[in-house]
């Protein structure tokens, strides 16, 4: 008996998607705009379905698992999909981008995603993991008319397409050494006949593919060449939605199918961790354009959300799920503060945010307090994500490691106040106007900043729907 | 007598040599050939590991269609970059592309 319907917000989802890209074909050209709030509208729907739905569980052919783990991530890509859909509209529209195509890539991008976050097993963890990076790599060079954005694309493609042939490799490896692509059987072969070579060697190649598509030092030289020349909104949503899939993947891979060789990759994992940590917060420091400083500053928090995985314990799952989630709102809160600006000025020098707070208080706001929360003060939400992150290895004796990760906090305070230093001590430009916000964008923005004040000052129910779900993942 | 183990230094090589081509080769086309030999790498593990180890389930060849299309699919995008970057630039070279810091 083949149960489909457990499957049915995939199912809606590829329709959704396929159906934007028809209707461009059949709407007139001049009223193509309205295919953004169609999309933005559909996304809101499957939001609220994913978030009803969110304690659905069931197992589709073996290989594709509906557990409170995978929906948890679903609720996350969808959120930060409708984020960025919104934050698009104008972006869009202004750039000349062809608009069915850019919001249809958008909607199979987070396909790519739910599939990527859910699969139990290794084909359909490729396929998901592939539909992801191709749309993101189309999406990355969809500005058409702009070198950067080419660029930016072509890099995406040959280091992406390297990273997926060594990945493979690896899962070609974990195949041989145990007989079986599905997630839990290998599981059980691993703990029953141990570790082989090919199996060692297969996990550092899936160490490896993971750790570049969550770019992880040494695999992250892509990722602020890319982040600089894509359309904004796809970088706010590359930085966030698509890192957290990979970690879910990662968790579903690492946590299911190799736990019993934890002792061996837990100690790589502090290694990059650290790497990570370090290099992105102090390359960070020197950045002058705001997608490169962003860029860095993803880089860090990539460093931090690998402490939970460190940790190898519920704690440590739930803080990575609360920290992605919160991550969500307080990077997309900056990514849409630096498209609004780019919509006026058409710049992402930080030295033209000079006097930003007097031409547009809500943007500088917005800016300011999302990285505040990147930063980890309180009472931002980014501030609990943290501290669960580093109670988590505390809790297993890494305490260098703990006090490592707050120095580097420290820092990563220093560049994002440069910008604040900018924005609110500058003085604006002569000639400058005000600058004004769409709608739209408006509430989004707001509705980003309200959540992130409300779960780092009320964060009860996440943390505990987080922590909840961590429980089924780990102990099922 | 041929056993699995030259399959897997066949596809090792391969490997090595896919690799090698796509970190030295200066032409993004040439970079995407690379990888192509390295996504073969792949298929030839993969249906080896299924004719040695398990011949009567067929995961390791359907695995092995899969990649086959989505390499496919990622030369088609690749491909299109290419063209797009070399009308506006009359180049593919991967040195020349420094519009961005690399």
């Amino acid at each position: 008996m083949v149960n489909v319907q457990i499957l049915i917000i995939e199912i809606l989802m590829a329709v959704f998607g396929l159906g934007i890209l028809c209707m461009g074909l059949l709407v007139p050209r001049d009223s193509r705009r309205g295919i953004g709030y169609v999309t933005a509208v559909g996304l809101a729907v499957l939001l609220i379905l994913a978030f009803v739905m969110r304690d659905a569980s069931g197992v589709f052919l073996n290989s594709y698992i509906i557990d409170p783990f995978g929906n948890y991530f679903k609720i996350l890509f969808l959120a930060a999909a409708l984020l960025t859909a919104v934050c698009s509209f104008e972006y869009v529209e202004k750039t000349g981008m062809n608009q069915s195509e850019y919001y249809s890539l958008l909607v199979l991008a987070t396909l790519g995603m739910m599939i990527l976050s859910s699969s139990g097993e290794l084909i359909s963890l490729y396929l998901g993991l592939e539909l992801m990076t191709i749309t993101f790599i189309i999406l990355t060079g969809f500005h058409l008319d702009n070198s950067k954005s080419a660029e930016a694309g072509i890099k995406y493609l040959l280091l992406g397409a390297l990273s997926s042939a060594i990945f493979l490799y690896g899962l070609s490896l974990v195949y041989g050494a145990t007989g079986s692509t599905v997630i839990k059987q290998i599981g059980f072969v691993v703990a029953t006949n141990g570790a082989s070579p090919a199996l060692v060697l297969g996990t550092i190649f899936l160490l490896a593919g993971f750790a570049f598509k969550v770019t992880v030092v040494p695999f992250h030289m892509w990722s602020p060449d890319v982040y600089e020349g894509a359309p904004t909104p796809v970088t706010g949503f590359l930085s966030v939605a698509s890192k957290a899939a990979s970690i879910a993947a990662l968790f579903r891979v690492f946590f299911v199918a190799l736990p019993s060789l934890n002792s061996f990759w837990v100690q790589l994992f502090i290694v990059l961790a650290v790497l990570t940590m370090v290099l992105g917060n102090l390359v960070a420091i020197p950045q002058t354009n705001i997608k490169r400083l962003l860029a860095y500053s993803s880089i860090s928090q990539a460093g931090y959300l690998l402490l939970g995985i460190v940790s190898f314990s519920v704690l440590g799952v739930g803080a990575v799920m609360y920290y992605s989630m919160l991550y969500v709102f307080g990077n997309m809160g900056a990514f849409m503060a630096a498209t609004a600006f780019y919509n006026s000025d058409s710049s992402d020098e930080i030295e033209d945010y000079s006097g930003l707070a007097q031409r547009s208080p809500l943007i500088a706001a917005v800016m300011l307090f999302s990285l505040l929360s990147l930063a980890g003060i309180p009472p931002m939400a980014g501030f609990i994500g943290k501290f669960y992150l580093f109670m988590s290895i505390i809790s297993r004796g890494y305490i260098w490691l703990a006090i490592l990760g707050i120095l580097l906090s420290m820092v990563s305070v220093y560049y994002y106040l440069m910008v604040a230093k900018s924005m609110y001590l500058g003085a604006p430009p002569e000639g400058s106007k005000t600058i004004r916000v769409n709608s739209s964008l408006q509430i989004a923005m707001v509705v980003s900043l309200l959540i992130l004040f409300v779960l780092g000052i009320y964060p009860t129910p996440l943390t505990n729907y987080a922590m909840n779900t961590a429980v089924t993942f780990f102990m099922p | 007598m041929i056993t699995l183990n030259h399959y897997l230094a066949l596809g090792g090589m391969l490997f090595c040599i896919g690799l090698y081509g796509a970190l030295a080769k200066k032409n993004a086309i040439a970079i995407l050939m690379g990888i192509e030999l390295m996504l073969n790498a792949v298929n030839i593990n993969l249906v080896a590991f299924n004719h040695y180890l398990e011949p009567s389930k067929v995961v390791g060849q359907v695995f092995a269609i899969f990649v086959i299309v989505v390499a496919a699919a990622e030369v088609a995008v690749g491909l299109a970059l290419v063209l797009n970057i070399y009308r506006r630039r009359l180049e593919s070279n991967v040195d020349d592309f420094n519009w961005l810091k690399w």
